[in-house]
């Protein structure tokens, strides 16, 4: 049953990072180019404990925490640019 | 016995298709939503609240099936839980900001049907970056 859960869940992350995709094509403004990439982030640390349950291995979720981190980090540095013109002042 | 031996499956895949569903529903609003103001909402309360129903899966089927606690998922929620609205606070106001350096041009078509957000008070404007003034003085002093 896990099996067919996790697959369901593939097949909608797979779905919602192609609408995510789209939006970031399409813009039209740079803020919904940045929500986007956030969603992306936030949809692939979905897929990377997915991936940890399908495999039943502990391993990946320092991965999913690092790009927790990282993918805050780099919208909160699109953000400080788009703002400030400069992202350390 | 049969029955009591099925239940942490089913909870483990209630929780992971709660959350697939939600991430699916977060994205699909942002891409179906008219205007940036509306398009935060969607990744920034459904989608995360989807990631934390498949975070809360893990942990039960690390528990029920491996019989360990693992608690980096409760690190990666509680993180995510924190910075999501930091972000959206940012990303919302480049909007108020690129609606006030350009009020015409790109970002027209994403105004939406709430318009644009009125103004703090008659005096003051959003806390965002503009160029000084001409004739104040940081705009004529020497750097």
């Amino acid at each position: 049953m896990i099996q067919y859960a996790v697959l369901y869940g593939f097949f909608c992350l797979a779905l919602a990072l192609c609408l995510n995709l789209w939006r970031l094509l399409k813009g039209p403004s740079f803020g919904d180019r940045i929500v986007a990439m956030d969603t992306m982030v936030i949809n692939a640390i979905a897929v990377i404990v997915l991936i940890g349950i399908s495999t039943a291995s502990a391993t990946y979720y320092e991965a999913a925490l690092l790009l927790a981190m990282v993918g805050f980090i780099g919208t909160v540095a699109y953000c400080k640019f788009l703002l400030r013109g400069d992202i350390v002042e | 016995m049969t029955a009591f031996a099925i239940l942490p499956d089913i909870a483990i895949s209630v929780m992971i298709v709660i959350g697939a569903t939600f991430a699916l529903i977060g994205s699909w609003g942002m891409v179906r939503l008219p205007s940036l103001m509306e398009r935060l909402h969607g990744p920034t309360k459904a989608t995360t609240l989807g990631l934390g129903g498949m975070l809360v899966g893990s942990i039960l089927f690390f528990h029920l099936a491996e019989g360990e606690w693992a608690l980096h998922e409760l690190l990666i929620s509680l993180f995510l839980f924190v910075t999501a609205p930091i972000s959206a606070n940012m990303i919302a106001k480049v909007h108020l900001h690129q609606l006030r350096v350009k009020p015409e041009g790109g970002v027209l078509d994403s105004i939406g049907p709430a318009g644009i957000p009125p103004l703090p008070s008659d005096q003051s404007s959003w806390a965002t970056y503009e160029a000084p003034a001409p004739e104040s003085a940081a705009a004529t002093s020497e750097a």
